[in-house]
């Protein structure tokens, strides 16, 4: 693959207003990209695996920044860096699931740069499809990583159709864990769209993580209270602590009385190309002692279904080793 | 060097992208007129605590601009991608990997390079003197990111503990593995080393 210093000339748009953000999206439709930190936007065009005609750099709009309280949780701007959520003291008090994952994304300087609303919106890790090879997801009609010679160490367990590549998100399983709604803003008007159906798999639409399309511009992520201050757990398995993506993720809530579950959400994150809320696990433990027998007893069901690839195996008991730590814990 | 690019194209290729530069102006306020917000081209940049302006490229990141425009190759380009540290600068007092900033994105923003960071005397800033004292760098190419990260991190913890450093500093790769000698150049910088 050729290596580029630069990025293609295109044109660049800075608004400061979401509505003229929103005007120059529904114009330039699937000619514009939008850019919130960037951090992967220009992989993409360095490498000419993807173009458009024109840069919608998001980072000016002061109103898309923050976090803020609402009546029934918080709001946070699509635009607030990984950082600032990390280090939030709104979140670490209440929804400190967030913060976790928030706080173990690739490294500092990206997490200084980088935005939650990018980060779940981030396209997937598949590198046959990162380098701009022609395959399904690509608009072509093959898939490299899932034959007997390809490289699919880090891809889906779950979920393929076609493709098999594995969402590549922190902060999407810890969103669909506290319930999350991502609200959405077109010319037309404002939407909002739960976490867990913000994400859409290959087999509803292959050339899209995500619900948005073109013209839309995701612009806050609101938190319910409903998993407020619950009992968190977090973890994320990489190979290197730092700059990778997950190996496996898992994000839990559980709302605990006398040391039994009485509700919970189980997410994992990087088996397939969404988050993946294991509602059987989920079902198994309502009702149950929060500890490391029932975890023992219940691991297994969090891979239930799961069509292991060539050299992703190891997903398998890592899933459902994670499950079982974060039930136990 | 592609060795499919013969001397001649070569020529030809430099000649052509001489005549690109110079007809940019025209071009740009085309596309400046083409929509509203769309970005101007010649903006004054606050470097070091300088005002430079600059012709920018809408899509030019930052590094490139530092280097091949302001001359200032202190900030080196490793991977280009956001994933080894040695372009990283301070914006706003914030370490970012100026690889993976555009230019236009710090338009009202301070920018400080390793070039900025000793005093105005020539003093050498405490992490570039603790670097040199506890033999920090080896080849030195990662060593400009390696002391922008760490005085981002005194400006906002003067006293870290060893892990706090590690974790201040792990948006740095070293090649030659010398970690462990740079954790004792920020840990001495702090004055946490005799």
């Amino acid at each position: 693959m050729p290596a580029h210093d630069v990025m293609p000339n295109m044109d660049l748009y800075q608004p400061v207003q979401v509505e003229d953000a929103l005007a120059i999206a529904d114009r330039l439709a699937e000619r514009g990209w939008l850019v919130g930190g960037g951090q992967d936007t220009y992989g993409w065009l360095k490498d000419r695996a993807k173009s458009a005609d024109a840069l919608i750099d998001l980072s000016g709009i002061e109103s898309l920044r923050g976090i803020r309280e609402t009546a029934n949780g918080i709001e946070i701007g699509a635009l607030t860096t990984l950082t600032e959520v990390a280090e939030s003291e709104i979140i670490h008090n209440s929804y400190s699931l967030l913060s976790q994952a928030a706080a173990v994304v690739a490294s500092p300087q990206i997490r200084n740069i980088g935005t939650l609303g990018g980060n779940v919106s981030q396209d997937v890790r598949c590198w046959y499809y990162r380098r701009g090879l022609s395959c399904y997801r690509a608009g072509g009609n093959l898939c490299y990583a899932d034959t007997p010679q390809g490289m699919n160490r880090e891809h889906a367990l779950f979920e393929q159709s076609r493709c098999v590549a594995a969402g590549a998100s922190d902060t999407a399983p810890a969103l669909v864990a506290l319930d999350a709604t991502m609200v959405i803003q077109n010319l037309d008007g404002t939407r909002t769209v739960s976490a867990e159906d913000f994400f859409v798999g290959p087999a509803n639409d292959i050339e899209s993580t995500t619900v948005l399309r073109p013209g839309d511009i995701l612009t806050a992520v609101r938190i319910p209270n409903t998993w407020a201050n619950a009992t968190f757990y977090w973890e994320k398995v990489a190979d290197r602590n730092v700059w990778d993506f997950s190996l496996v993720n898992v994000a839990a809530a559980f709302k605990v009385s006398g040391g039994t579950i009485q509700d919970s959400r189980i997410v994992a994150g990087a088996v397939q190309t969404t988050p993946r809320r294991l509602t059987n696990v989920e079902a198994a433990v309502r009702g149950q002692a929060k500890n490391a027998q029932t975890g023992e007893s219940v691991k297994a069901l969090a891979a239930e279904g799961a069509r292991t690839l060539a050299h992703n195996g190891f997903k398998v008991p890592l899933l459902q080793n994670l499950v079982k730590r974060a039930i136990s814990a | 060097m592609n060795p499919k690019l013969t001397r001649r194209r070569f020529i030809k290729g430099v000649i052509f992208s001489g005549a690109a530069a110079t007809t940019g102006a025209g071009m740009y306020l085309a596309n400046a007129q083409s929509g509203q917000g769309a970005a101007e081209r010649l903006i004054t940049l606050n470097i070091n605590g300088r005002s430079r302006p600059v012709d920018v490229m809408p899509t030019e990141t930052l590094a490139y601009t530092l280097r091949y425009k302001l001359d200032l190759t202190g900030t080196k380009i490793g991977c280009n991608r956001g994933e080894c540290g040695a372009c990283t600068v301070l914006i706003d007092g914030v370490a970012n990997y100026a690889c993976s900033v555009l230019t236009h994105n710090v338009k009202d923003k301070a920018v400080i390079s390793i070039e900025g960071i000793k005093a105005t005397d020539g003093t050498l800033h405490a992490v570039q003197q603790a670097f040199i004292d506890e033999n920090s760098p080896q080849c030195g190419f990662c060593t400009p990111g390696q002391i922008m990260s760490a005085v981002a991190l005194l400006n906002s913890n003067p006293t870290p503990t060893r892990e706090q450093v590690r974790a201040g500093l792990s948006g740095n790769l070293c090649r030659c593995g010398a970690y462990e000698h740079y954790i004792n150049g920020v840990l001495r910088a702090s004055g946490q080393l005799a």
